[in-house]
């Protein structure tokens, strides 16, 4: 009882909290003064000087190239520094320069907002390397998406698509920053450390020595969940006592990961001037989520039939890889809100959830439309909206009208386009490293497959979580996840974009009696109908031979 | 060209802003007005040497004291994991079939109903501070005949260091085996 409560107050405080964001992120990009200029003006206002901005509307393929560019030389900054942090400052604990493949990967990782990881923060990482290049990019990745998603709403809503730059740094200076620098100091009032000190030496009760390393975590994890970006501080993410002290911290990360992706709805709704379109797409995602929190938590609440057999007192459920302080409640409830929002970080290991609580999150990101990430889980709400409009028009034989645009050939071959990427990015590689490099593969049987699926489609959707035994930091893993991750981040981006620019460019046709309506229940139905069946036709034979074929073998 | 020299500015101004100024910004705030939070609450003996932190489990495996989770890594914390056992694997069976086994040479007087499933589970970090407060409840008899205390003076003791939820609601109820364990070496050396 008290568990369902905990988690209907969780998802309220997410529901409530959703709409105001949305209009003061819709006020922050707004081109029209606002009073907040007044405040953040002067800060920007400098930023634009030092890096020599002029705030003047860009085309779309300026606008696409000023993303591509910009992301690519933050990489090279970030490869530069792991590949010299042992001869840089702030690194008290001497750590070693980080090897090329796997600077690739973790640059590429943290840049398309993937942050999988395949060092281990305590020992692969200097404070600074933590600090300059990762939580720099973990403030500009999410913020660049935003940026991204905003111009793709405006080319919709048929306004100019505004500046890449100014969009970037307003992202930064008026949305990120300032949450961050809030839930870090709560997140230290709540236990989690924020010093430059090195690790320390105790003594045990025991009489042993135990080394305990810390950080400047607060900070990194404030950005970490509100960005979607998810890599942990430590190996083990919000698993690790500092990175997560207790549920009122974990309670706080799970709104700060739905706090901004819940609110472009509304953003969106009010950009195209017609608020029941965001929430006829908000509800929608919010029953996609619902139904994926119930199937994990009566999955991981039933606990392993194997371990149940023992005899022992099963009612605390599935412990393995669980926290005691958050038990198979909140646990599962984080599974689902990190994989939901595209975050990836994790509160407990995914590798041992039950098959079908494993298979939940892997669900969430192959689906990548519930809520999604910031700025990439709405392009790709949008996108799936725009297949559903198409199809509804397909029915009735008429010409598909978004938002009075007549949808044509080009922007249907972009969008099909856009489609394949993903279940490409993830089947193809999946197969050679099933094929050709078995031995990375920790478990055996059929979970050996859905670990491979699941570190791909994390990859693909730009999540990061991992089933963590798969033995990943080697040249395949590092290069192959780094190239998936590269483009699952950055095509989709750009045929989106096209898209845009592409319906922008049109001229608007009237809205007759024959529309058909996009603000409605009906296309709500139509909407998750499509994301279903597309989901279900490309993901399902592989989701049976992993999950579904393990928990039919779990026996007692 | 005028994108690319753009694009490396902004990048270095970012970079200082929010890599530098703002990890800085927030280390100087934490570190003046909750030191010691910040720090990563350090537990230091009367003596002033360093015994822990309170957040961080400690390993035990003399029967004298209460135990806490497993730990693959035992409880060394210059790194964190787990063996990330997926539900299916024989290891677990094998490991879990082994707890229960040493569970019932170690504890011959409790059944092994009572033994609850966080006490032969790995947690997700290898540093799990707590345990259940059934975990610790069921470890009472073994620690009452190996360090002579009465039954009813541990089970205060448990019930002392039982945390409820957080805030009445969110979470588990927890015991911290480091802080217990602290308590009951009082009580024995007094």
């Amino acid at each position: 009882m008290i568990a369902w409560i905990s988690i209907g107050i969780t998802l309220l405080l997410v529901v409530l909290l959703a709409r105001p964001t949305g209009m003061y992120v819709y006020s922050a990009f707004s081109a029209e003064g606002t009073k907040l200029d007044r405040f953040f003006g002067p800060i920007e206002r400098v930023i634009y000087r030092l890096s020599g901005i002029r705030p003047e509307n860009q085309t779309w393929k300026t606008y696409a190239a000023a993303v591509v560019i910009s992301n690519g030389l933050m990489m090279l900054l970030v490869y530069t520094v792991f590949r010299t942090q042992a001869y840089l400052p702030l690194n008290p604990s001497g750590i070693a320069n980080m090897e090329p493949r796997l600077a690739f990967n973790t640059a590429v990782s943290f840049m398309a907002n993937t942050n999988l990881q395949h060092y281990s923060g305590e020992s692969g990482l200097s404070y600074l390397s933590q600090m300059i290049a990762i939580v720099f990019m973990m403030f500009a990745s999410p913020a660049t998406l935003l940026g991204v998603v905003m111009a793709f709403m405006r080319a919709l809503s048929g306004k100019p698509m505004g500046n890449f730059f100014v969009d970037l740094t307003r992202s930064i200076t008026r949305i990120f920053l300032p949450i961050a620098i809030v839930s870090a100091l709560i997140f230290v009032a709540l236990g989690v450390p924020q010093t430059l000190e090195s690790t320390t030496v105790a003594q045990t009760l025991q009489g042993e020595e135990q080394s305990i390393a810390r950080g400047p975590m607060a900070s990194f994890l404030a950005i970490k969940e509100l960005g979607n970006n998810g890599g942990g501080f430590m190996g083990v993410n919000s698993a690790h006592p500092f990175e997560n002290p207790g549920a009122i911290s974990n309670l706080l990360q799970m709104i700060l990961m739905l706090l901004v992706t819940t609110s472009l709805p509304f953003v969106y709704g009010k950009m195209v001037g017609n608020p029941k379109q965001g929430r006829v797409l908000f509800v929608s995602m919010a029953m996609l989520f619902i139904v994926m929190l119930g199937t994990s938590l009566t999955a991981e609440n039933a606990g392993n039939p194997a371990l149940n057999a023992l005899g022992v007192d099963q009612q605390q459920g599935s412990m393995e890889g669980k926290e005691t302080r958050f038990g198979v409640t909140q646990t599962a409830l984080y599974s689902v809100v990190t994989t939901a929002s595209e975050t990836g970080a994790v509160n407990g290991m995914h590798d041992s959830l039950t098959p079908i609580g494993g298979m939940v999150p892997l669900v969430n990101m192959m689906l990548n439309t519930v809520f999604g990430g910031v700025g990439a889980g709405f392009m790709n709400v949008l996108l799936y909206a725009l297949v559903a409009v198409f199809l509804s028009g397909l029915m009735v034989g008429r010409t598909p009208e978004f938002l009075g645009k007549k949808l044509e050939g080009k922007e249907m071959m972009l969008i099909a386009l856009t489609l394949l990427i993903h279940p490409i990015l993830i089947l193809v590689p999946s197969a050679i490293a099933v094929f050709a490099y078995p031995e990375t593969i920790s478990n055996p049987g059929f979970h050996g497959l859905t670990q491979v699926m699941y570190e791909f489609t994390s990859s693909a959707a730009n999540n990061g979580s991992g089933f963590e035994g798969l033995g990943d930091n080697t040249p395949f893993w590092n290069i192959s996840t780094g190239l998936v991750m590269y483009f699952g981040r950055y095509l989709s981006v750009i045929t989106l974009l096209a898209v845009g620019g592409s319906l922008a460019a049109k001229k608007a046709v009237p809205e007759t009696i024959g529309t058909f309506r996009t603000d409605s229940a009906l296309f709500g139905v139509v909407f998750l109908g499509t994301v279903l069946i597309v989901g279900a036709l490309t993901f399902f034979p592989s989701l049976v031979l992993g999950p579904i074929a393990e928990q039919l073998t779990l026996k007692p | 060209m005028n994108i690319l020299t753009i694009s490396l500015r902004l990048s270095l101004v970012l970079m200082v802003l929010t890599g530098l100024l703002y990890n800085m910004a927030v280390t100087g705030i934490a570190q003046a007005l909750l030191p010691k939070k910040a720090d990563g609450s350090l537990m230091y003996n009367k003596e002033g040497q360093l015994i822990g932190s309170e957040l961080i489990g400690q390993n035990f495996t003399d029967p004298k004291w209460f135990h806490g989770r497993l730990s693959s890594i035992s409880y060394t914390a210059n790194g964190s994991g787990t063996p990330n056992y997926a539900p299916s694997n024989p290891d677990l069976l094998t490991r879990a079939n082994q707890s229960v086994q040493d569970w019932k040479s170690a504890n011959p007087d409790v059944p092994v109903s009572n033994l609850t499933m966080d006490l032969i589970t790995n947690s997700g970090s290898g540093l799990d501070p707590h345990i259940s407060p059934k975990g610790a409840q069921a470890q009472i008899p073994r620690i009452s005949k190996l360090t002579g205390l009465p039954v009813s003076e541990l089970e205060s003791l448990v019930s002392k260091h039982t945390a409820s939820r957080q805030l009445g609601i969110f979470g588990e109820p927890t015991v911290n085996v480091l802080k217990l364990n602290l308590a009951l070496q009082q009580a024995t050396q007094k």
